[in-house]
């Protein structure tokens, strides 16, 4: 930043065209000295707005990921004449590992799913066969709903694929948001940008869009009823709303949650899906 | 000759009996060639449509592709052997990309298979002219079905969602060029193409594909650098198959119509045989061997048949080429069955076909005639003139 001014300082010092020639080169040299001034603001704001981008982001990441988490939920998939719900315990360890086994309705009782690196493989207790799944499955919706595998899976921080930008605060459900921009700073994020409504207090998006390439927005997560787990605030509701799609989207609701807790590796293996 | 002129002395005075035998063994007949003509005509345009619209000559497939496992496609792609560039620059062989996306016709959420072609090419009958453009505007050409299932016509626009080379979404509103017309589904259901020029700026997979089609010029006939080599017996498997299973099918519905027909043969031999005793020992007593006369009664039984051939030609052949010209229409809904299935079938007569037909009636005929007969020549000639066969 020393130098930038430095240099600025520099130029201005240089005897300019109009000042040798004479008249109004004090006022131009005023016009300079404001602008360098400005610039040197700017950039120093804009350091420090990155700073607290990175670290806000460091922050969401904090409270939104973990090392593993064991996770009931239930999912309720709203569609155009009627609504689907579902529930399952499911068992994850970073984005690598995840075993889930639905608990309801009836005719999902008892499917479980495990996913091992980028292979799938699938338990139907009705026909008492296991299938293996391409990893390319992940990219399916999941029963039906706005959400996919990988998007349930990725566990991915936010700040190892993004770079953050704070664009400006808003006011989102009564609290006080920064808006923060994310872009794609590694080549396989599956979205190329994000838009965050950011909670100031809790540090927790309550909105996030997710845009193509292109710019056009794909998905909508809406994230509420926020709750304190475990020293950090996590959402325990959030609907997933494909925005090029029609209807409500789906709701995934947490009834319960716990993170960092050391989950046995048999959970993950083929042997636990017939169990 | 004597025997042959005697036989058929004998059926035509047999009077009604003998028409109504020859009648019914040649509708069989017509019936026979009809319906082997229906599956000649279906399964020759089923093939000549696939190889017009969708696998040309043969096809050089990337060694990760599945055509039956569609999962297989994201990673069933590069760029083709430096060996096979050549072939690509003078248009023997043009190379399609496939990636699956998803459209949003209406709101809806719709899976498709999206194939990346040359507009160039003219080795498929796909009108990929109409997928040239200079705008920034996307066209995309679907068949009639697609545009049925997503309710989409020439001129629509519909928001199309993609990942790149690196997984990454993207999405982009486009256009339908043109909704072309064809029997074959495997080009149509499911599936938009899009000039392979524009897929590689969407993707990032430029200069790859999925497989190549090659024309008739195209040398190519191996396996190069791990990609395969598919043949037409390879890429028509399918319609072969369904031939293996037609064939099945037309064997039970000719043994039911066979049946029916030769059982009068063997009833009327039957009967002959009860009603002619005397004759039959006359025969032997003027130095027929008993033999010979099986022989006689078979050589009858075997002369409703040729007299059943004949009588089809008069009335079969005007009535068979009548069929071949107005076609078999189908129902709409078999038009969705794929397999180059059309609006309408026309048969197609094939000499080996019709002879076929000829040789297994008068086979079955002589076989049937026979096994009454033979008890002819285990007789004993006294009881023969007194007309006691047993």
């Amino acid at each position: 930043m020393k130098q930038t001014c430095l240099i600025n300082t520099q130029e201005h010092e240089k005897p300019t065209l109009p000042s040798l020639c004479g008249e109004g080169s004090g006022e131009r040299s005023l016009q300079m000295r404001a602008i360098i001034i400005s610039m040197f603001c700017i950039v120093c704001t804009t350091g420090l707005f990155a700073q607290d981008a990175n670290k806000l982001l460091a922050d969401i990441d904090k409270n939104m990921s973990a090392s593993s988490r064991i996770v009931e939920s239930t999912m309720v998939v709203h569609g155009k004449r009627n609504d689907r719900t579902m529930s399952s315990k499911s068992y994850s360890i970073g984005m690598s590992k995840s075993f889930s086994e639905y608990l309801s309705p009836a005719r999902e009782k008892g499917t479980k799913m495990l996913k091992l690196n980028r292979e799938m493989w699938m338990y139907s207790p009705s026909t008492d066969r296991t299938i293996m799944i391409s990893g390319h499955m992940l990219r399916q919706s999941v029963m039906g709903s706005d959400l996919s595998y990988e998007d349930m899976m990725d566990d991915r921080k936010l700040s190892e694929i993004y770079t953050p930008k704070v664009v400006g605060e808003e006011t989102y459900e009564g609290q006080k948001c920064y808006l923060l921009e994310l872009t794609a700073k590694v080549e396989d994020a599956a979205y190329h940008s994000q838009k965050l409504w950011v909670d100031a207090e809790k540090t927790i998006p309550l909105k996030q869009e997710l845009y193509a390439k292109s710019g056009q927005l794909l998905k909508r997560i809406t994230l509420s009823d926020i709750k304190k787990v475990q020293n950090r605030w996590y959402p325990m509701k959030m609907n997933y709303k494909d925005m090029l799609k029609d209807g409500k989207g789906t709701d995934l609701i947490i009834t319960h949650i716990e993170f960092d807790k050391p989950i046995p590796d048999y959970i993950f293996s083929k042997a636990s899906l017939k169990q | 000759m004597l025997l042959l002129r005697t036989a058929f002395k004998n059926i035509l005075g047999g009077g009604k009996r003998t028409w109504l035998n020859v009648t019914v063994l040649s509708f069989t007949f017509v019936i026979m060639v009809a319906y082997n003509g229906i599956l000649d005509g279906f399964l020759e345009e089923a093939r000549r449509e696939t190889q017009r619209w969708e696998t040309g000559a043969g096809q050089i497939q990337h060694p990760e592709y599945d055509r039956y496992d569609m999962f297989t496609l994201q990673d069933a792609h590069g760029v083709a052997p430096l060996s096979l560039q050549t072939y690509l620059a003078d248009k023997s062989m043009t190379p399609i990309l496939i990636l699956q996306a998803a459209i949003y016709p209406q709101g809806r959420f719709q899976n498709i298979l999206l194939k990346g072609i040359d507009a160039g090419q003219n080795i498929l009958e796909l009108p990929t002219a109409k997928l040239r453009h200079t705008g920034t505007e996307i066209p995309v050409i679907i068949g009639q079905r697609m545009a049925g299932l997503a309710d989409l016509k020439e001129g629509d626009r519909v928001m199309l969602r993609w990942r790149d080379k690196q997984g990454v979404f993207d999405a982009q509103e486009i256009v339908i060029a043109a909704v072309f017309k064809t029997k074959t589904t495997t080009v149509d259901a499911g599936q938009m193409w899009i000039n392979i020029t524009d897929l590689y700026a969407m993707t990032g997979m430029q200069d790859e594909a999925t497989y190549l089609v090659k024309s008739e010029n195209c040398p190519v006939v191996s396996d190069i650098d791990n990609w395969s080599y598919k043949d037409l017996k390879y890429l028509l498997a399918d319609i072969d198959l369904m031939a293996k299973s037609n064939q099945t099918e037309s064997f039970i519905i000719f043994a039911i119509l066979l049946a029916i027909a030769l059982l009068a043969v063997f009833d009327t031999q039957m009967l002959s045989i009860f009603r002619r005793q005397k004759e039959i020992g006359t025969y032997v007593a003027l130095g027929m061997t008993p033999k010979r006369v099986s022989g006689l009664f078979t050589l009858e039984g075997t002369s409703y048949s040729i007299l059943a051939v004949l009588m089809a030609a008069v009335w079969g052949t005007p009535l068979l080429y009548l069929f071949a010209q107005t076609g078999m229409k189908m129902p709409e809904v078999y038009a969705d069955m794929g397999m180059g299935m059309s609006d309408a079938i026309y048969p197609a007569y094939h000499v080996s076909s019709i002879m076929t037909s000829i040789i297994v009636i008068v086979v079955l005929s002589a076989i049937i005639s026979y096994l009454p007969a033979r008890r002819i020549a285990k007789q004993n000639i006294v009881f023969a003139l007194k007309g006691k066969i047993n």
